[in-house]
């Protein structure tokens, strides 16, 4: 599985002076503009995929023995006897009132379902993200400064794993070896089948709902399960977090400051991570977020391996089942996340580069 | 005169000698360094494997042998059986056919396309850029795989819809690329003169700006066949690419899936042939990348 965002993380344009008044100001309306453009693009495709492609989806509602009456009355009923612009027009009405359609295998409208399985995604993507920074960061610095040293080399093999194991795959042998073999983690799924439903869901987020009901026992089962598939997916943000973090460090080691600091007399250690590693934050802010989105997008392999409830196993479920409206309006929220992660990081990186105010 | 010599003539006298010169030149280039001499061959490996699979494989890929079900790895199937008996090794074999034509055919479908939009995008500017490249930018900030589990959720599930879905989402890079390279060109002093000979666009296009964004090109699509793999392995396993009972490697996965905790064998080694596939075309991705674009060596 590959994380690399599409969008290269380009050093932002260094301004000339002045111009700097109504900057900000147009830059978060250029923001809110593109976000709003592209989160349209997003709702034309899905509209597209859900009622263009289909050869015809009225057919697909009434089945092919309706009478004549029954497929005009579902035709009108379904607002497909309009214009395309108008249909279209009236499905970006209905998303932004927040009306994604009826699942027709729950029978819950779609966006009741949508809450109901985020808060697992979102809590195995954060756990992942966690685990990626908290080692990538410290093994891309290590590798930078020690270029050639095992740690390089190591940093150099996950790299490439990254880009070339599939995610579900790791997270099957993860499950044979830990799990079957070794039984150091908890199965499929969030929690042991007998602690299920014991926790009343308040956030959503399985760790602090059982800390608040003070179940101590279902939050380490709960632990159990998660920590397997976080694992997984925070492989696959560590190899890209620690390869950036190494390529962002390199360039500043390779910078004069950081040889006169040596030539002070700097200990070795201030030098790495006051004078090397203080710069790179901002740009690694933004790679962070970025890599956080591809998990979002990764955990939809994963939750089908680990049966993990969360939206990218309802979004499969709902694929087996040819259930359209589920597959459209998972596809929009986890659109609509990825697109927004994606340009809060780029304007992030704007906001927080001195060099761009 | 030696072949070696006609092939690094600095004064070429045709154009054929000029490129054969220079694919040589590359070809030497890559045999230089160890990586892509890897990647290199194991892509040979792979192709050779997909063509002559019916010599290779032991086994026929859908013959069932239902008294040797779920046999581990042994001498006579190196890889085990599934849960049909079927022999896992030769499946893995008769599966290269099924990457190789998925990866040929992704190439071959988004390249070209990608390659057209930016070209046109660069050489015409103005709306037709901004157009052209809002939309790119549009298919750039969506998540792939997602989408492309969308579009195959609509078209049907099928070998042929999945790599109709996985080129839709993957043309935009290209595009980008092909456009960034060019507004380099648009304004060089050779395009002006074709143009003042009375070319039209379409010629300076198809003629002299195509071929000049074709290295950039095909290093980026070579280095993404690690990615369209995953992408159709993934499609595979979750039953929206290829159907039973045809041998695609993320297919097979899931169909391990069943038996992953106690015949570990089913899934995992079809998942070894995709990590290998994979890292053989990001190894030659990058070598190709330092011969052909000196610039961004080591990135």
């Amino acid at each position: 599985m590959s994380i690399e965002p599409q969008i290269a993380v380009s050093p932002a344009p260094t301004s000339s002076q002045g111009r700097r008044l109504g900057r900000g100001v147009s830059a978060v309306l250029g923001f809110v503009v593109t976000v709003f453009l592209t989160f349209l693009g997003l709702l034309a495709i899905t509209f597209f995929i859900g009622r263009v492609i289909p050869i015809d989806p009225v057919l697909s509602v009434v089945g092919d023995r309706a009478t004549p009456a029954v497929y005009e009355a579902a035709k009108v009923q379904m607002g497909l006897d309009q214009p395309l612009p108008i249909q279209f027009f009236n499905y970006v009405v209905g998303v932004f009132s927040g009306d994604l359609g009826k699942s027709v295998s729950t029978g819950r409208a779609v966006v009741d379902d949508l809450s109901r399985f985020f808060p697992a995604t979102l809590e195995m993507a954060t756990i992942g993200i966690f685990i990626g920074v908290a080692l990538g960061v410290p093994l891309g610095v290590i590798a930078a400064s020690r270029q050639g040293s095992v740690v390089d080399q190591v940093i150099r093999v996950v790299g490439l794993l990254g880009y070339s194991m599939p995610a579900f795959w790791l997270g099957l042998v993860g499950l044979a070896l830990f799990y079957a073999r070794l039984r150091w983690v908890g199965g499929p799924g969030r929690l042991d089948i007998f602690y299920d439903g014991l926790v009343s869901p308040v956030t959503g987020l399985i760790l602090v709902d059982s800390l608040l009901a003070g179940e101590v026992d279902i939050f380490w089962n709960a632990v159990s399960h998660l920590i397997l598939p976080a694992s997984v997916l925070g492989f696959f943000s560590l190899a890209y977090i620690a390869r950036m973090t190494r390529s962002f460090m390199l360039d500043q080691l390779s910078q004069e400051f950081v040889t006169t600091a040596r030539v002070k007399g700097v200990p070795e250690r201030v030098v790495i991570w006051r004078h090397a590693f203080n710069p790179i934050r901002v740009p690694l802010i933004t790679v962070i977020g970025l890599s956080y989105a591809g998990l979002l997008e990764g955990s939809v392999m994963i939750e089908t391996v680990f049966s993990w409830p969360g939206i990218g196993n309802y979004l499969t479920t709902a694929l087996l089942n040819a259930d359209m409206n589920a597959v459209l309006g998972s596809t929009l929220v986890i659109g609509a996340v990825f697109i927004f992660i994606n340009k809060v990081s780029d304007v992030l990186y704007r906001v927080l580069d001195p060099r761009a105010r | 005169m030696t072949t070696r010599d006609w092939l690094l003539d600095d004064s070429p006298t045709s154009r054929w000698q000029a490129s054969v010169g220079r694919a040589y030149r590359v070809f030497t280039a890559l045999l230089r360094n160890p990586l892509s001499v890897v990647g290199g061959i194991i892509i040979l490996v792979l192709v050779l494997t997909a063509v002559f699979a019916p010599w290779l494989a032991p086994y026929s890929a859908t013959g069932q042998d239902l008294a040797n079900r779920l046999a581990p790895p042994s001498d006579m199937h190196w890889m085990g059986t599934d849960e049909l008996g079927r022999d896992i090794f030769s499946r893995v074999i008769w599966g290269s056919q099924i990457t190789l034509t998925i990866v040929l055919l992704v190439a071959l479908i988004s390249a070209p396309l990608g390659l057209l939009i930016g070209a046109v995008a660069g050489y015409f500017g103005g709306w037709t850029d901004r157009v052209l490249m809002g939309i790119t930018d549009i298919f750039l900030s969506m998540p792939k795989l997602i989408l492309a589990l969308a579009f195959v959720a609509a078209l049907g599930p099928g070998i042929n819809n999945a790599i109709i879905a996985i080129a839709i989402t993957s043309w935009p890079a290209y595009a980008r690329i092909a456009r960034a390279e060019t507004l380099t060109i648009r304004n060089a002093e050779f395009i002006a003169a074709v143009r003042l000979q009375g070319a039209s666009p379409v010629r300076v296009i198809v003629r002299h700006i195509l071929p000049l964004c074709t290295s950039s090109m095909i290093i980026r699509v070579t280095l993404d066949m690690a990615g369209v793999i995953l992408t159709a392995a993934g499609l595979g396993f979750l039953g929206l690419g290829a159907q039973p009972p045809l041998p695609e490697w993320g297919a097979m996965i899931s169909r391990g899936r069943t038996f992953i905790l106690d015949q570990w064998w089913v899934a995992t080694m079809p998942g070894f042939a995709i990590i290998v596939v994979s890292l053989g075309f990001c190894f030659l991705g990058d070598g190709l990348r330092d011969v052909l674009d000196p610039k961004s060596e080591g990135k």
